[in-house]
């Protein structure tokens, strides 16, 4: 009786649809692999990080192929990664991706697990188990130290745990910054560094509207930082920065510009070959630091109570503190010239040091990814997982997206274009056999088993949808567009309602 | 009395089919009017997409270049991700010559995302503001070929 009820089952289901015919059959026969339709195939695949890049790469793979099915796992409750702890609160259109990702994860064929830490509940070798392929796209979550003495005192932190701070990161909601200094040293000439240097200078109304984490917003409403010095190593045609945000900076209401007019000598004669992105950020550059403004900017310059500049061709050796006060009071930095020219151009310590005043360093000289897992390669040197086109070297079923495999630098569209050729070398391997998918695998079935058995309740989209629409309905009655739940305690409180 | 009663009706029904040519030519008018606009607000473009491929769309005047795109199907994957608020460069494409100087300029913000395309050209615009007007018809946009290791690319500086 049972099974002829069970007959009538599989074939209602093959008439609404082969691909979950197959999938019920699969998982009814306990994943023995042997259906009826025995060249059908549902290649399950895992991936472990839910930011741009895990996104995108679950993207690419459910669009191009109709049977492959995607688990995304997130060690936090809450999915989107930088996007949500990265991208500053003030850019919000960046953030517009979001609404991507959230029709990715609405996809029938794409499962979100939040608030599983791989490497800790579940091992990168136990979800190959479980899985046809594993994609490892948890990025950099660590950051690249300056080696200097000091470098621990208080008063200096790293980009990466400053913009945490500001952006509710939970592990960094503990930071409480020092702002009562007048001086902030910000080492690096990134996007990050000016993100860094746009928030501890933007008036408090600006900031107010957007979602930045509320304890931030008050202590940058009580900081005395008034002047943000910006030290790179070389010189002014070097800057990582992108003229987005350094005309973001050249406009910031309530500051001026100060820069040394030496440092720009021979630049504008430099850039007759130059290639036009370089062109124009160094023309605006140029203008800055140069040119005299018009009477409206004079006057907008004069009752700037704020002011910010470029250092040029300076290294840190030593972070200073005051004799019997173990607080950071000043930054010594040595004295550079270059070397060759362009892109390739190198610093060369000339001997000189300069030591400059500050209470505030902060350095912003990139993140680096750390290793999970033992069983997974890692390059320690580069710290990245060694890969050819995001196949990870001497690990077959293993693959990797986003910065974990080219590198901490790029934007969401660099990280896009990275994670569909990831995807695209997976199918690749899908389709020539050199990725064995005929067999069946049980999928996030066997995870969830063994996260039960360890007390580890996955956070699922459905359950994000709940700690999102709670932070918007709070992040309403501020004008905010969100106000940020800022410990898991209360992310997983909201997600289990 | 019969003879200016005769004389009225004369005139009412001169005066009705001379009202019902001058109704019945201004309906024509205006049905020649609203063809006509039928017609200039076609515009005709054509995609050549990521794999060369030519695709002719016919769209209208005002249409969005990005999401007549989308509408059609064109390589929707990965592009406008910032939803067309010039927060990103993945609607990047390149415009035939003969259109490009129809255009109007770029606004600065449109330029300063440019610069963070990969395989920048002369001819490079972002799609998501590209608004059809009929001078446009017949415009030609090619998507650009993104290779498999373009962040190699060391004229785009690498900033995050």
């Amino acid at each position: 009786m049972r099974s002829c009820r069970r007959l009538l089952s599989e074939l209602k289901l093959w008439t609404s649809g082969r691909r979950k015919w197959t999938r019920g059959l699969n998982e009814g026969l306990g994943g023995s692999g042997k259906a009826f339709l025995s060249t059908s195939r549902c290649p399950k695949v895992c991936i472990i990080g839910s930011g741009p890049a895990g996104f995108y790469t679950a993207q690419h793979l459910i669009k191009a192929c109709q049977d492959v099915e995607v688990d995304i796992y997130e060690r936090l409750p809450v999915p989107f990664g930088l996007v949500r702890f990265g991208v500053a609160p003030d850019h919000p259109e960046v953030k517009n991706v979001i609404n991507t990702f959230t029709q990715t994860a609405k996809h029938s064929r794409c499962s979100f697990y939040g608030n599983v830490n791989v490497g800790k509940d579940v091992t990168v070798g136990e979800l190959q188990g479980a899985y046809h392929a594993v994609v490892l796209s948890y990025g950099a979550e660590g950051n690249r130290r300056m080696g200097v003495p000091g470098e621990d005192l208080p008063g200096v932190y790293s980009a990466k745990d400053f913009v945490g701070w500001y952006n509710g990161l939970p592990s960094c909601r503990e930071l409480k910054p020092d702002l009562s200094c007048e001086t902030a040293v910000i080492l690096g000439q990134g996007n990050v560094a000016l993100d860094v240097a746009r928030i501890l200078l933007s008036p408090s109304d600006i900031l107010k509207k957007t979602d930045i984490a509320q304890p931030a917003l008050e202590a940058l409403a009580e900081s005395r930082v008034r002047k943000v010095l910006i030290v790179g190593r070389r010189g002014p045609m070097q800057v990582a920065c992108t003229i987005k945000e350094l005309r973001e900076m050249v406009n910031l209401p309530g500051t001026r510009p100060e820069m040394v007019t030496a440092d720009f000598e021979g630049v504008s004669e430099a850039l007759k070959d130059v290639p036009r992105p370089r062109k124009r950020l160094t023309d605006l550059l140029l203008k800055t630091a140069l040119d005299a403004p018009g009477d409206k900017e004079l006057e907008r310059r004069r009752n700037a109570a704020k002011v910010w500049g470029f250092l040029f061709y300076r290294s840190p050796t030593e972070i200073l503190a005051d004799p019997g006060c173990s607080r950071t009071a000043g930054i010594r930095l040595a004295v550079n010239r270059l070397e060759g020219s362009g892109d390739a151009a190198r610093a060369v310590l000339t001997g000189e040091v300069e030591d400059v005043s500050c209470g505030l360093v902060i350095s912003s000289i990139g993140y680096k990814s750390l290793p999970i897992d033992p069983a997974v390669p890692f390059d320690s040197r580069r710290a990245v997982v060694p890969n050819s086109v995001g196949r990870v070297h001497q690990a077959a079923g293993l693959y990797c997206s986003g910065w974990l495999k080219t590198g901490p630098t790029g934007v969401i569209a660099t990280t896009m274009n990275n994670s569909f050729d990831t995807a695209r070398s997976l199918l690749e391997d899908m389709d020539s056999g050199a990725l064995d998918v005929s067999a069946a695998k049980p999928g996030s079935q066997a995870v969830s088993s063994l996260l039960e058995e360890r007390g580890v309740k996955p956070v699922t989209f459905s359950d994000w949808e709940k700690i999102d629409s709670l932070e918007t309905r709070r992040g309403e009655a501020r004008g905010k567009p969100r106000e940020k739940l800022l410990s898991v305690e209360e992310m997983l409180k909201a997600a289990r309602t | 009395m019969q003879g200016s009663g005769f004389k009225s009706l004369a005139t009412v029904k001169s005066g009705n089919k001379h009202n019902r040519k001058r109704v019945g030519l201004y309906l024509k008018s205006v049905f020649c009017l609203l063809l006509l606009s039928f017609l200039t607000s076609r515009v005709n473009v054509v995609y050549i997409d990521r794999s060369g491929e030519r695709i002719p769309v016919k769209a209208k005047v005002g249409d969005n270049v990005l999401y007549l795109a989308h509408k059609h199907g064109i390589d929707l994957e990965g592009e406008g991700a910032c939803e067309a608020s010039l927060a990103c460069s993945t609607c990047h494409v390149y415009v035939n010559s003969a259109h490009l100087d129809k255009l109007p300029e770029p606004e600065e913000r449109e330029d300063d995302m440019l610069d963070m395309a990969p395989m920048l050209q002369e001819n490079s615009r972002l799609g998501c503001q590209i608004i059809l007007t009929p001078d446009l018809d017949g415009i030609e946009l090619t998507l650009p070929k993104v290779t498999r290791n373009f962040y190699v690319d060391g004229h785009v500086p690498k900033p995050h």
